[in-house]
């Protein structure tokens, strides 16, 4: 199959560079960092499910998490924005390395067919859901340009979790759900006490000589 | 500063498509995770933005910075469920390509 490594990664910088020029011409100084975060998360996107090495996805789904987060603070949720980096990249992404340690790199992924039938399969949803998407929402009702300034401060999410009349349920099942879910994982993860059974740790071939050298022990 | 709420809605959409075609196209168990962390994150755009779009300049709508806190709890315990999974899957099948699922057992 063709290289296709050079071309993604220059159209990639071409998009890239696109967009920056696209965020200053249209808006300055705010529009650049407003382009600069869409770029960094579209482009660390399409890094990720385009790079056949796990350790670069992962590293590239930084580059969407971090763009994700600054485009949490353009938009005045600056307390959401510092909650993303901190447990996406500090945690999620960290767990993720975890697992990247069980993964070869696989050359047959990206094979001509594969690739195509995903494309048209996500070219169908993309379409489906936009036919609907633009069939039901009543675009002129949308506020155009002026939104407010907005400040998510702290103070008030705080508020909001722990009132009796807002989110006080959601935060505690969120709580639970937490606890149950570690467990979880730790159970599912474990290693049966079956899988520490001596007969089974060795050949059959040695089981005489295993057993001896036992009960020299016992 | 002012973002229009229809470009956040399209890059929302589109990082969905790309979640979408990252789970649809690899096959390494990871790789299809961090997909599903990608559309997570398409929703939290979502939520924001909505959140953004309802709020006047005097009363602040604060929901969709509550449920953008609480799809990132969530997100949290996908990921860590699914490493789980993960190591699982590796334990029997010696590989986390999900070709092997059907050479299994």
């Amino acid at each position: 199959m063709v290289d296709l490594q050079k071309p993604f990664y220059g159209g990639l910088t071409l998009f890239f560079v696109a967009m920056l020029g696209w965020g200053i011409s249209s808006a300055g100084a705010p529009g650049l960092a407003f382009g600069f975060s869409a770029a960094l998360t579209l482009g660390g996107s399409l890094v990720c499910i385009w790079e056949r090495s796990v350790v670069r996805s992962a590293f590239s789904l930084m580059g969407t998490f971090v763009g994700v987060a600054g485009l949490f603070i353009l938009l005045g949720a600056d307390f959401v924005g510092m909650a993303q980096i901190l447990i996406y990249v500090g945690g999620i992404l960290a767990l993720l390395l975890f697992g990247v340690m069980l993964s070869p790199p696989d050359m047959e992924e990206r094979k001509l067919s594969r690739v195509a039938g995903g494309l048209v399969l996500m070219g169908a949803a993309v379409a489906w859901v936009s036919a609907k998407v633009a069939a039901t929402v009543e675009w002129a009702q949308l506020p155009k340009d002026e939104l407010p300034e907005m400040t998510t401060s702290v103070h008030d999410i705080g508020v909001g979790f722990i009132a009796p009349d807002k989110y006080v349920v959601a935060f505690e099942l969120a709580a639970v759900l937490l606890t149950v879910a570690l467990v979880a994982a730790v159970y599912i993860a474990r290693r049966k006490m079956a899988d520490f059974e001596p007969a089974k740790d060795i050949p059959s071939k040695d089981i005489a000589g295993k057993e001896a050298a036992m009960k020299e022990i016992a | 500063m002012n973002i229009p709420p229809q470009q956040l809605l399209i890059l929302a959409g589109i990082l969905f498509a790309i979640g979408v075609g990252g789970f649809v196209i690899r096959r390494n168990l990871i790789v299809v995770l961090m997909s599903i962390e990608l559309m997570l994150n398409a929703a939290n755009l979502t939520f924001i933005a909505a959140s953004r779009m309802h709020s006047t300049s005097e009363v602040q709508n604060l929901d969709g910075a509550v449920f953008a806190i609480f799809v990132i709890c969530v997100a949290a315990v996908e990921a860590a469920v699914g490493l789980a999974l993960v190591i699982a899957f590796f334990r029997r099948h010696q590989s986390i390509s999900l070709d092997s699922l059907g050479a299994g057992e």
